[in-house]
């Protein structure tokens, strides 16, 4: 399979993505947000971190208005695989992909530190083959990451298997203490009602081989090329 | 066509948790100003627009924060709209 690294002004984490996608053999082009492009059926879209538009409004608020965000809402409706890691995340929240919204952290600090993943829903390409008995360590990288949504959002998510990760101790029990920025119910990704987009504030490019202190990270390309069957 | 001013005030929801607001609550009664019984902050945006009349400006700023300026997930909005000297 192949994957598209989506550049908008002031993304910074696409040359990692990139790098991180090559370790687990998924060849990666990256795309300037006005470029007019078209993704294969089974194309994985990464939408990565940075300061998209320096953070300006809201954050997110003025990328999902960028040109390639029709065509990355194209290819979610029609149940393409698209990945907002923090900003992206961030940006799908905005564009309405996916429901709620990231705030500042509670804390009102900076966080750039490991965290440990739980595992939730399987009910995607993305988590299906993660091992839900364990944490997995995966590192955030943010200001503004606190999950956000109504009563109503937050239920209907818990129940439709729609919470991808919670933020956890290293052994994997869910914690106050675990929560880096004070997110509702420890989450740290969602799905949408598909399981086809997924937005995580975590940065599984950070973690992606044993020098940058461990590659947990790659559990997650590897879990997608395992569900579209393609080889490693 | 005549050229409008709008005050647009961009609050957080009553319920929405302002940690923001609490820090300078607290920075307020640090100072001494100890009646300070809550902080919420919030965003205000200027905009100038042509338009005809004034329910064409505030149908256009109100399509303009629906869509952009507050997030309806976590944010009211409220504006204000006057007539004022044409700018070059």
């Amino acid at each position: 399979m192949r994957a598209t690294v989506v550049v908008f002004p002031g993304t910074w984490s696409d040359n990692d993505s990139v790098w991180a996608l090559a370790q687990c053999g998924i060849e990666a082009r990256k795309v300037w947000h006005r470029d007019e492009v078209s993704f294969a059926p089974d194309e994985l879209v990464v939408l990565p971190g940075g300061y998209s538009y320096g953070d300006y409004l809201r954050t997110g608020a003025i990328a999902r208005f960028s040109p390639i965000m029709e065509p990355v809402a194209r290819h979610a409706e029609a149940g393409g695989l698209v990945i907002g890691i923090c900003n992206g995340f961030q940006i799908l929240c905005e564009s309405g992909l996916l429901p709620g919204v990231l705030m500042r952290n509670g804390s009102l600090q900076f966080r750039c530190q490991d965290a440990y993943l739980a595992p939730v829903s399987q009910a995607s390409p993305f988590t299906a083959h993660l091992d839900t008995s364990r944490a997995y360590m995966i590192p955030v990288s943010h200001g503004d990451g606190r999950y956000v949504a109504d009563e109503s959002t937050i239920a209907m998510l818990e129940d439709t298997g729609r919470v991808a990760f919670r933020y956890a101790e290293p052994d994997g029990r869910v914690t106050p203490d675990a929560n880096p920025n004070g997110s509702v119910n420890n989450i740290a990704g969602i799905l949408n009602e598909r399981g086809n987009v997924l937005g995580m504030m975590p940065h599984p490019e950070r973690a992606c081989e044993p020098l940058l202190g461990g590659e947990d990270g790659n559990a997650i390309w590897r879990s997608v090329l395992e569900s579209v069957g393609a080889k490693v | 066509m005549a050229t409008y001013l709008a005050h647009v005030n961009v609050m957080l929801r009553p319920l929405i948790n302002d940690p923001q607001g609490l820090v300078v609550r607290d920075g307020l009664h640090s100072l001494g100003f100890e009646g300070v019984s809550a902080v919420r902050v919030g965003k205000r945006i200027d905009i100038t627009v042509a338009a005809a009349s004034v329910p064409e400006a505030e149908a256009a700023v109100r399509d303009m924060c629906a869509k952009l300026l507050a997030n309806p997930v976590i944010e009211d909005f409220e504006f204000e709209v006057t007539e004022v000297a044409a700018v070059d």
